[in-house]
């Protein structure tokens, strides 16, 4: 009998412990943030999708030589480029030299797993991650990044 | 036309948990036979996202497959990574510094709390209780903040490289790291205050959902589960890798065998990771994160290499075999919970439904980890 009713204490006094523990909580400042309206600016890090750099002129930096596309596990990089010849002067000479331009570079981020495999492997600090994070679509094409037209757009 | 449905009282009825159901927390099935509430037998069905984690791993570079691991369990990703680089490291005769050792510790064992926080808010919902879960997400809300600002995501984690780590950590990390522990501590004690003293938490979980240690060696279950089994077991102490053995801590172990027991081994255990915490912190030392010679092309010469880590759900051991070449000839993953699930089926023959899915819970199911 005495521990039948020591247990009744005993529940009653651990309820009144927990409904304590959500009272205090009751009076907390709210900490989440009403998302459309209000964001929070991303970390330094932030590994968003990739984003290709441009160098002082406004070109890409990319030279075309294909390392991301080779070190990316699930093959979502594809890249086309074509021969320009230009001339540059050498010891007074004008001579024509052949330089590849990229004219393509297409990521397909319906299965990029943001890995950094790409922005690692690139010799010329050509790709990195954007901080793009707001990319809710119900279409597949809308993850299809024309990298390139994105640089361009941004520069204009 | 419907009329009441009658039962016989030796009819027994098949009752299918999931594939969508929210108390296995993911795509399982478990068909369960009944007699009444009773369940007379049960099978579990797994598969369902298989993704063939360990093909990918054979026919896909070294470096290649790294982002791969984290997406084996997405509550404790860094554990995996760190067993996969480890394994790799030793394979192929890289050094690792000192410092990165030091950072993948205290980095693995934030994420274990923010993964055992996580459950616990889950194991409590499953429970009928919900609240806890909102404070258990604010608590690891702050963790994921702190791996975010250095590994650059919050779930997926592809922060190891062969070697050492992608990037360092700064001195904002370890001052936000410096503050959150003792913050965690407090919550520690208010959870204890809120949940594990409750009268129905208690009465839902004493001496329910029975896991003997036989039981545990039969199945191979590793971590919490086993070490509420009173097996002193733990991956960290009993084969000490990366720089665990510089650290203090001690690995809890409860003899009841009963759901509440789980519960408490990893609520201790968030207690001892904070430790390893706090000592890490104190002891980081200086220095490069990245070995100075490294191969450009990982090649590890011919042979069979296995690694087995302490993760959030127990012991990882990930076995590769090279034959020399730039793929692993075999990739072969033991996740911790798929062993912890077998046990299931023998384990709740016999008990109410709501024990069982109790019990489950109490298993802390990861089902991608499960189906790799
Ligand atoms: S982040 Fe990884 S998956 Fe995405 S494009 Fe780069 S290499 Fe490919
Ligand atoms: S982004 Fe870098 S690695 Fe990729 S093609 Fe351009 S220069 Fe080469």
């Amino acid at each position: 009998m005495g521990a039948y009713f020591s247990e009744i204490f005993y529940g009653l006094k651990s309820l009144a412990i927990g409904l304590g523990v959500t009272f205090k909580e009751f009076f907390k400042p709210v900490v989440t943030v009403p998302y459309p309206y209000k964001t929070i600016k991303m970390t330094e890090r932030y590994r968003g999708h990739i984003e290709l750099i441009e160098n002082e002129e406004g070109e890409p930096k990319c030279v075309s030589c294909g390392m991301c596309q080779r070190a990316c596990p699930s093959g979502c990089i594809s890249l086309a480029s074509k021969s320009v010849e230009y001339e540059v002067e050498v010891k007074g000479e004008m001579k024509t030299k052949k330089k590849k331009v990229l004219t393509k570079y297409d990521l397909n981020f319906t299965t990029c797993s943001l890995c950094g495999q790409c922005v690692e492997s690139c010799n010329f600090g050509a790709v990195t991650f954007s901080k793009d994070y707001n990319l809710a679509s119900s279409r597949k094409e809308d993850f299809h990044f024309d990298l390139l037209k994105r640089l361009k757009e941004r520069n204009s | 036309m419907s009329g009441p449905i009658h039962i016989r009282p030796d009819e027994t009825f098949t009752l299918n948990v999931g594939p969508q159901h929210p108390a296995t927390h993911g795509v399982l099935r478990v068909k369960m036979e009944m007699d009444g509430e009773y369940i007379v037998k049960a099978e579990t069905v797994l598969g369902y996202i298989h993704r063939m984690h360990e093909l990918m791993g054979e026919n896909r570079t070294y470096p290649q497959v790294l982002p791969n691991l984290s997406r084996l369990d997405y509550l404790g990703a860094l554990g995996y990574t760190h067993g996969h680089v480890l394994v790799i490291e030793r394979a192929a005769g890289i050094e690792v510094p000192e410092r990165a050792e030091y950072i993948r510790a205290i980095t693995v064992e934030l994420n274990r709390i923010a993964s055992h926080l996580f459950w616990f808010g889950a194991f409590v919902m499953d429970l009928g209780g919900f609240t806890p879960l909102m404070y258990a997400i604010q608590d690891r809300e702050h963790i994921l903040d702190l791996l975010e600002a250095v590994t650059g995501s919050r779930l997926t984690y592809c922060y190891y490289r062969f070697g050492g780590l992608y990037n360092d950590v700064d001195d904002d990390f370890i001052a936000a790291t410096k503050a959150v522990i003792p913050m965690l501590r407090k919550s520690l004690k208010k959870y204890d205050a809120l949940v594990t003293g409750n009268i129905i938490f208690m009465k839902r979980l004493e001496g329910i959902g029975p896991i003997s240690a036989e039981m545990c060696r039969k199945y191979g279950a590793t971590g919490p589960v086993a070490r509420g089994a009173g097996i002193d077991f733990d991956v960290r102490k009993n084969e000490p890798y990366s720089v665990y053995p510089e650290f203090d801590f001690d690995v809890p172990v409860y003899h009841e065998c009963d759901s509440l027991a789980r519960y408490k081994v990893r609520m201790d255990e968030m207690e001892q990771s904070l430790r390893i915490i706090e000592q890490g912190i104190e002891k980081l030392p200086d220095g490069p994160i990245m070995p100075k010679k490294k191969p450009k092309l990982i090649k590890p010469p011919k042979g069979d290499y296995y690694q087995a880590v302490e993760t959030a759900r127990g012991s990882f051991g990930i076995r590769i075999v090279s034959d020399g070449t730039k793929n692993a000839y075999r990739f072969k993953l033991r996740s911790p919970t798929y062993s912890n699930m077998s046990l299931f089926d023998e384990a709740c023959e016999g008990m109410m439904i709501m024990d069982a899915l109790a019990m489950m819970g109490s298993l802390d199911l990861v089902i991608p980890e499960i189906d790799r």
